[in-house]
């Protein structure tokens, strides 16, 4: 449409907003909402399997088994996200440098932790002093992932937990009088069973997990809120592109971008219900058994 | 099999760790223009970048910008995330028993009320200033009530919307803003004369890189380098109080 944002200051009217948003600036913003879905995409899994790792845990007959899972649940939904979020991403950087710090300094460097400062041999750095700022950037997202992942997989274990417990006992009974093992009954019956009761709770933390994408912001990831931020504030005649306070308008965008997220999310869950609920002896399934028939 | 694992992953980290000594990382804010802003290419720029840039060459290193919320420049840089401070930050005894400061880049300059009006009353409200700034400080310390901020952005908005009197900041970063606001902000005749001039913050056991960028500012201060780099019109302009003339030649 426009070729020439050369001089973006002597632009006027549409020109002037295409270059503008258009800018390299604008250009990160746009990649930022990937940062977000990709972070969805990523931790969405990952939470799944603590939840499903912890709930299992805390359902072992196995003493020390039942109580590291019934203290992982406990103690995240315990304690206010946020506190996690800024203490996770702290620990799990000072424990990463402190292996490598064990694994490749020569004897002889002094203690990381020194007073205020934690310092460890150049060597040991992760990522590298030499990384690319991408790798910076992704080593800091993988932090964010990690720590998404341990807060959102307590809840998730916990929606598992009362799940494979809303199972009917008479299904599993039948299921081990025609002679199948624990492990088998568990695989076969109990498992395939227990999602249509946890489908209400997991939907629910889907949602709260696209609202929470937010605080990737707190932990120092470009994300779309940093962006918004950033371009939205007023710009003197130093930038090119020199304009008022447009946090406004920034900020609505989000707004959209989130609503139409949950909105489809919602579309999707629907559906997924309504599938799963096929066959299984809940409301849902009679209902679906009787408007059949 | 979890050690081997564990190992295959340190290893995977640690390629390319070899030349780690060479590069230095200048943690910098990118919100504080003339000083350091990030451009509309989404690039750190501003005095600081080109002034950083010319240092390293100088020194012989091989440097990148990152860029960290003013509020935690300072546990950051101590939690190793950059090996350097360089954003407007001036030398303060407070900061100087944390971090260690390389000689002044900037003198020290005047901090600048900005205002609706003229006869802005300062004692009437609350002052606006940005979060572990020597103004938040000054503003506490003097009477008048404090209501801080974590970006300097948002001192500013505070006071466009009423809820602060005026903003006590560098008078280089507020005069762009008065002077593109179409009078609707003022700087007030009363300035602060507050802290030591800026310097570079590193952490206190890094002295033989602080050595290093200590001689760079110091060649640069005596071939005149600096003094031409600051009254630079986008940067702080040819009548800028920052320059050091004489006094950066002494010892050359």
């Amino acid at each position: 449409m426009f070729t020439s944002c050369a001089e973006p200051k002597t632009l006027e009217g549409l020109h002037w907003f295409y270059c503008y948003l258009t800018s390299g600036k604008h250009v990160d913003f746009y990649w930022s909402f990937g940062t977000v879905l990709v972070l969805l995409a990523i931790t969405a899994p990952i939470a799944i399997a603590f939840g499903f790792v912890g709930a299992t845990a805390a359902r072992s007959h196995n003493p020390i088994l039942h109580w590291a899972g019934r203290i992982y649940i406990a103690m995240v939904r315990g304690v206010p996200d946020i506190v996690y979020f800024m203490f996770f991403v702290i620990v799990l950087d000072q424990v990463i440098e402190y292996l490598k710090f064990v694994a490749v300094c020569p004897s002889g460097t002094p203690w990381p932790w020194q007073g205020l400062e934690f310092r460890v041999c150049p060597a040991a750095k992760v990522p590298a002093a030499t990384a690319s700022p991408f790798i910076h950037q992704a080593y800091g997202f993988s932090l964010a992932v990690v720590t998404f992942a341990i807060v959102f997989g307590a809840f998730t274990a916990n929606v598992l937990y009362g799940a494979m417990n809303s199972v009917p006992r008479a299904q599993l009974e039948t299921a081990e009088a025609y002679g199948m093992s624990h492990r088998q009954v568990f695989r076969r019956v109990l498992v395939p069973q227990m999602w249509v009761y946890a489908l209400p709770g997991l939907s629910n933390l889907w949602m709260i997990l696209i609202k929470a994408t937010p605080l990737l912001f707190l932990l120092g990831v470009k994300d779309i809120v940093y962006y918004a931020k950033e371009l939205g504030g007023s710009k003197t005649q130093a930038y090119e592109f020199p304009h008022g306070d447009w946090r406004l308008y920034y900020f609505l965008v989000l707004l959209v971008f989130y609503l139409a997220m949950t909105r489809v999310s919602e579309i999707a869950l629907g559906r997924l219900t309504a599938r799963l609920s096929k066959g299984q002896a809940t409301a849902a399934g009679e209902r679906m058994r009787r408007a059949a028939a | 099999m979890k050690k081997l694992l564990l190992a295959t992953a340190l290893a995977g980290l640690s390629a390319g760790a070899a030349f780690a000594q060479d590069v230095v990382r200048l943690g910098t804010e990118g919100a504080y223009p003339p000083y350091n802003f990030i451009n509309d290419a989404g690039e750190v720029a501003g005095f600081e970048r080109e002034f950083g840039d010319e240092l390293c060459k100088r020194a012989g290193l091989n440097c990148t910008w990152t860029t960290n919320e003013w509020d935690s420049i300072i546990p950051n840089l101590q939690s190793g995330n950059y090996d350097v401070i360089i954003a407007g930050m001036s030398i303060t005894p407070e900061r100087a028993e944390i971090v260690d400061f390389s000689q002044g880049y900037l003198q020290p300059t005047p901090s600048a009320y900005l205002a609706a009006s003229k006869d802005a009353d300062l004692k009437s409200g609350p002052v606006a200033a940005q979060t572990s700034t020597i103004q938040a400080a000054f503003v506490a310390e003097n009477g008048m009530t404090l209501v801080e901020y974590a970006t300097p952005e948002e001192t500013v908005a505070a006071v466009k919307n009423g809820e602060a009197v005026a903003v006590l900041a560098d008078s280089d970063y507020l005069k762009p803003i008065a002077d593109e606001s179409g009078g609707a902000l003022v700087l007030l005749d009363q300035t602060e004369m507050i802290g030591g001039g800026v310097g570079m913050a590193f952490r206190k056991s890094d002295t033989e890189l602080r050595a290093k960028f200590d001689a760079a500012i110091k060649s640069m201060k005596c071939d005149g380098t600096l003094d031409a780099m600051i009254t630079k019109p986008e940067y702080f302009g040819p009548d800028s109080p920052l320059v050091w003339g004489d006094a950066g030649k002494e010892g050359c």
